[in-house]
């Protein structure tokens, strides 16, 4: 008997998302399977971060079906956020509370102990000297790193990830990157979206381009676009 | 639920004790107002020990603005909201943690305002029980409807000045109601002084009633 296949992380089928009206994604085709590390690539603009704030079950799926997890985000965008961790563009760090409180309130949040909090904090290079220094006071990369932590000590089984090289240093892109590593290996599932192609192209298992808000290419599927947006196989 | 009220409550209050930005600002302004009405008042000492309910009850209410408008202030952080919607939080729990920590911190607020009016205005606190019975009650409804209303501002770029342009109006019963309330209580007579505590009660309870129902579709349309 063949071995039962896991169901896939994301599944996106002709999904619509508008922002004030603009179809923001147009007809979104993705399915990514657990596991799997897939880089969203394209140009500014492209819908990118507009499809991991779907998965995210932030934006809501307006036509088209949407399944993160085995949940229909269009649905029940509620039962997911729990099991999904974003690092977006902005850090989401309380600028009064040091490194130190902020994991710790967002892993208790997601049902973490505080000894996760610790562990991951450890792990992505925050110092006991900066434990307690106000997030408003630490530096891009500092801040970056205890958002990081954060996504860690959450244990998220699906990371979607907006830029997570960005405003970090050489150190702090190859933490990155093992994290991401780590993940996969640990059964998680990782979509991420870069512009720092070479680093997230070596990162990645699968990439995916997307343009005008619909894939236009997937080296899963080697699926082409023609300029009008039709898909055809390139194989 | 309610252990996301607790984490919700110790976070806003850590953030209280960290930075000190409510209660630097909330207790000196209201201070303040005890002491300009202590001012214009003064030349007539039986109008001011008179209106001392009133002017109570409103240096709370102004200073309870601020500290409605800190509390969502906090949240208004780069990705914060959208991390805290991310969260799994049960909104219910969001909604009881951030009224708790107001509610504390107009506690903390009305015992420097009690010793104010009675070092200033020479007000005599008879009637304790209906005292505490009022400023309790008084507190809940305060708390609860700021919790409520701030949320509703909370994504605005005008919350400074719509969070009182709702809030006020909708406090008023509290301010006639817990006046009535500790006017009766400092006449030492108690009177209909119950009653209006029970309106008070009442209040608090049907505003905290609506957080727990609607606070969240409330944060996921703001």
């Amino acid at each position: 008997m063949a071995p039962a296949v896991p169901p896939p992380a994301v599944v996106l089928q002709a999904a619509v998302v508008l922002l004030d009206r603009f179809p923001a994604l147009a007809g979104v085709d993705l399915a990514v399977g657990k596991g799997e590390i897939v880089l969203l690539r394209g140009p500014n603009g492209a819908g990118k971060t507009t499809v991991l704030r779907a998965c995210a079950g932030l934006l809501r799926v307006v036509q088209g079906q949407a399944h993160v997890l085995g949940v229909d985000v269009a649905r029940s965008p509620r039962l997911v956020r729990r099991r999904v961790g974003m690092l977006a563009h902005d850090d989401g760090l309380y600028a009064d509370l040091g490194p130190a409180d902020n994991v710790r309130f967002w892993a208790r949040a997601a049902g973490a102990e505080a000894v996760d909090a610790d562990r991951a904090l450890a792990r992505c290079g925050i110092g006991e000297r900066l434990l307690d220094v106000p997030a408003a006071r630490l530096s891009t990369g500092q801040r970056r790193r205890t958002a990081l932590a954060a996504l860690v000590a959450r244990r998220p089984e699906l990371w979607l990830l907006d830029e997570p090289h960005a405003g970090l240093d050489r150190a702090g892109r190859d933490l990155v990157d093992d994290l991401v590593a780590d993940a996969a290996a640990a059964g998680a599932t990782v979509l991420f979206a870069s512009h720092e192609l070479e680093r997230a192209e070596a990162l990645s298992t699968r990439i995916v381009t997307i343009a005008g808000g619909a894939v236009r290419h997937d080296t899963a599927t080697a699926k082409i676009a023609d300029p009008d947006g039709e898909v055809a196989s390139a194989r | 639920m309610l252990a996301d009220a607790r984490l919700i409550a110790g976070k806003d209050l850590r953030i209280e004790l960290r930075s000190k930005v409510g209660i630097g600002q909330m207790v000196p302004f209201a201070v303040l107002v005890l002491v300009l009405f202590g001012l214009a008042l003064d030349p007539d000492r039986g109008v001011l020990t008179r209106a001392t309910p009133g002017l109570y009850w409103i240096a709370v209410l102004f200073s309870a603005l601020l500290a409605v408008q800190r509390s969502f202030a906090v949240e208004s952080a780069p990705g914060v909201a959208e991390a805290l919607r991310l969260s799994g939080i049960d909104p219910a729990g969001y909604f009881l943690g951030k009224f708790a920590a107001v509610a504390a911190q107009l506690v903390v607020l009305q015992l420097v305002l009690v010793a104010g009016v009675v070092v200033l205005y020479g007000a005599d606190l008879a009637g304790p029980l209906l005292l505490v019975a009022t400023a309790v009650a008084a507190t809940v409804a305060i708390a609860s409807a700021g919790t409520l209303y701030g949320v509703l501002a909370a994504g605005l770029r005008v919350r400074d000045t719509l969070v009182p342009l709702l809030l006020l109006p909708a406090l008023a019963p509290v301010l006639l109601g817990a006046t009535r309330a500790s006017e009766a209580a400092l006449d030492g007579g108690i009177g209909d002084g119950w009653g209006w505590c029970g309106l008070l009660a009442t209040f608090g309870v049907l505003y905290v009633g609506f957080g727990l129902l609607f606070f969240g579709t409330l944060l996921e349309e703001t």
